[in-house]
């Protein structure tokens, strides 16, 4: 008999994109159908392409003491801890729960690299890198969990999940697992992912960049947009009762491909696998499902694929678009700031919409006549799907509800 | 609150892998551990993966063929089925060499990096190629604590064993990294290992866990060999020995894993 995995509350959560810094601006720019996407200006990069960059991360410094953990990535995750009250939560939790009773999982799939880049343009004559390069606490993996566990002080289970695009989404499910195992009584997950050079050259070498603002589930799609976000969410259990304005993780499902490194299965099979195991959990139905933000990186093969698995799951007219237009494809943190946007869906009563689509591929439509959203639509959705899927073949769904729509 | 369900977690130990300088595979690294066989360090050997579509074989690297040996062998000896089960991998950093290339090319004028390079710098390539060559559709999931990595992979995989109540394959492996990485990140060699576990079958060793009191401020278990203990600090996979050296002794008690300073894993280890 397997451990029961109860609702979770999300008790807090934030975010920090090229839409702005904190929950108000993700908003507004949702409203307004607006992108942050802009011509890539990023580092010395000369690449015809377009991204969703964070204003101000170069001005800005880790506490002194932190000096060591300063890198891109570290400031990106300082600057969105610090909205929308969220530090103070977690310091909230640790008095209630004890330090040691916190969990914390994030998800990054470059973390720092970008410090190690620049370390190798500064090689001295005997190719040895710069003094003062701290790999540990920039370039590693795990930095950015070791930051946010230094900066709080936490001394629970710890890991950083790095599963390339559904590394921030199944954060969720090691949360889930720890709080059901008793390990922990509340999860500080999340996930960064910063601009560097590997992803912007590597995405390039894979022909897979557009070179205008990335169009999802368009006929004219080429390629993605590339972003950079942070999103943290504070889990813990959730009461046996809860108001409509609570919010919920209901269920998580993860799968792989088995199929190829950086190609999905053409029908999507892992993604499908992944949405019904999320739905089970849930204990829901497709039909229960009122929005589902997809992964929609607005590469041919993705959103195709995508298109087929939703289409042959939830048949036709569920709606859904994919937030990429906006923000870009932000890699290790699209599953954190997805869920964070199919969150604010569920308290706004919006539907956001898909900026740079201006219409359902028809080869799509055709296979799976989705009720696509090309600008925002208001609505009172109950229950909401987040989809995250990556290279190598890992998929990851979300379910997340308002507290009186278990 | 929630005492009810603070049992200790428990797992099965049902298949070793292991592969790593100076030790071919589990039946050797076990004869070495029961003090039968005198250990001699030597440069790891990874073997070709047949088990890949020759394709995927030529982009092989280091993680993937680590893994892939050590992981098989895990699985045959439980008498699993790789393409059934959740996968747990855990690395402290990935592919050392690989994303030397990269960075190299990057410092360099026309930074060009081939789309192979591109998709093997992944931290999860190593599950990928897992998942392309079993088959396997289930979970995986891809972790990473720098050196605290196998203990937070164990972690991971006793949790998933007693929540999903199904059979998990824990996967820690790391490999070298070459100058002027190596500098900062001195890992020699390759070492891997993996452990089978299971919720009811296996009869090597149940595991557990006080979920109450997983950590513990009292330092990692040590090796007694110097050379076995010089292994196990040099290479955060190696952290798995002390466990590996219970599990060949059939040694019951508990055991303290190295995790990060001040808060190891405690491990209870007790016969079948």
């Amino acid at each position: 008999m397997s451990l029961a995995l109860p609702p979770l509350r999300v008790a807090r959560y934030t975010t920090t994109s090229c839409l702005g810094v904190g929950l108000v601006s993700h908003v507004e720019a949702l409203r307004e159908a607006r992108s942050g996407l802009a011509p890539c200006r990023f580092d010395t990069v000369e690449l015809p392409t377009w991204v969703g960059e964070v204003a101000g991360l170069e001005a800005l410094r880790l506490p002194e003491q932190f000096a060591d953990f300063d890198c891109r990535n570290n400031r990106l995750a300082e600057l969105a801890l610090q909205q929308d009250g969220y530090a103070e939560a977690v310091e909230e939790a640790m008095l209630r729960y004890g330090r040691e009773r916190i969990g914390l999982f994030l998800g990054t799939s470059t973390s720092g690299i970008l410090q190690t880049e620049l370390a190798y343009r500064d090689r001295d004559a005997q190719g040895a890198l710069p003094a003062g390069f701290h790999y540990a606490n920039t370039h590693n993996t795990f930095s950015l969990a070791a930051y946010v566990r230094a900066r709080f002080g936490l001394r629970g289970p710890v890991s950083i999940t790095s599963s390339a695009c559904s590394s921030s989404a199944k954060v969720f499910g090691t949360a889930q697992r720890m709080i059901a195992a008793g390990l922990v009584d509340c999860a500080l997950v999340g996930g960064v992912d910063s601009l560097c050079l590997t992803t912007l050259y590597g995405f390039n070498s894979l022909e897979l960049l557009s070179s205008a603002p990335c169009r999802p589930f368009d006929a004219a799609r080429s390629g993605l947009s590339l972003g950079e976000a942070a999103a943290f969410a504070l889990l813990e259990r959730a009461p046996t009762q809860t108001t409509a304005d609570a919010a919920l993780l209901l269920g998580v499902g993860e799968s792989s491909d088995a199929y190829h490194m950086s190609s999905p299965h053409p029908d999507g099979l892992g993604a499908r696998l992944a949405m019904e195991q999320a739905l089970r959990q849930a204990g829901l139905r497709p039909e229960d499902i009122d929005y589902i933000n997809l992964h929609g990186t607005a590469t041919p093969s993705n959103d195709a694929a995508e298109g087929r698995a939703v289409g042959a799951l939830f048949g036709a007219g569920v709606a859904c678009s994919s937030t990429k237009g906006a923000i870009g494809h932000t890699l290790g943190a699209a599953g954190g700031i997805e869920a964070v946007l199919s969150l604010l869906a569920l308290r706004e009563g919006l539907l956001p919409g898909s900026p740079g689509t201006a219409a359902l591929d028809p080869a799509i439509a055709e296979v799976a006549p989705l009720d696509y959203l090309l600008s925002p639509r208001a609505g009172e959705p109950r229950r909401v799907l987040s989809n995250s899927f990556g290279f190598g073949g890992t998929n990851c769904s979300l379910v997340l509800a308002r507290g009186d729509a278990r | 609150m929630n005492q009810a369900i603070r049992a200790a977690l428990t797992a099965r130990v049902a298949g070793i892998g292991v592969l790593g300088p100076g030790l071919a595979d589990w039946v050797q690294a076990r004869a070495i551990l029961r003090g039968e066989q005198t250990y001699v360090a030597q440069p790891c050997v990874l073997p070709v993966p047949q088990i890949l579509p020759p394709a995927e074989r030529r982009r092989a690297t280091a993680v993937i063929k680590l893994t892939l040996a050590t992981g098989l062998e895990a699985v045959a000896a439980a008498g699993l089925k790789a393409a059934e089960l959740a996968t747990v991998f855990t690395s402290s950093g990935g592919d050392g060499r690989n994303c030397h290339e990269i960075c190299a090319a990057l410092a360099s004028s026309d930074r060009l990096i081939s789309p192979t390079r591109f998709h093997n710098s992944v931290h999860n390539a190593a599950s990928g190629y897992w998942g392309i060559a079993t088959g396997a559709m289930a979970p995986s999931a891809v972790l990473c604590a720098f050196d605290a990595s196998f203990a937070a992979g164990l972690l991971e995989a006793m949790v998933q064993v007693a929540v999903t109540s199904a059979p998990v394959l824990l996967l820690a492996y790391d490999t070298d990294y070459p100058e002027p990485l190596h500098r900062v990140r001195p890992i020699p060699d390759s070492f891997g290992v993996a452990l089978a576990l299971s919720p009811t079958a296996g009869d090597l060793a149940r595991l557990a866990v006080d979920p109450a009191a997983a950590f513990t401020a009292e330092p990692a278990t040590r090796m007694d060999d110097a050379a076995l203990e010089a292994l196990r600090l040099a290479i955060p996979a190696a952290r798995a020995l002390p466990l590996l050296r219970a599990l060949a002794l059939g040694a019951p008690g508990g055991l303290v894993l190295d995790h990060l300073p001040g808060q190891q894993l405690a491990l209870e280890l007790s016969p079948c």
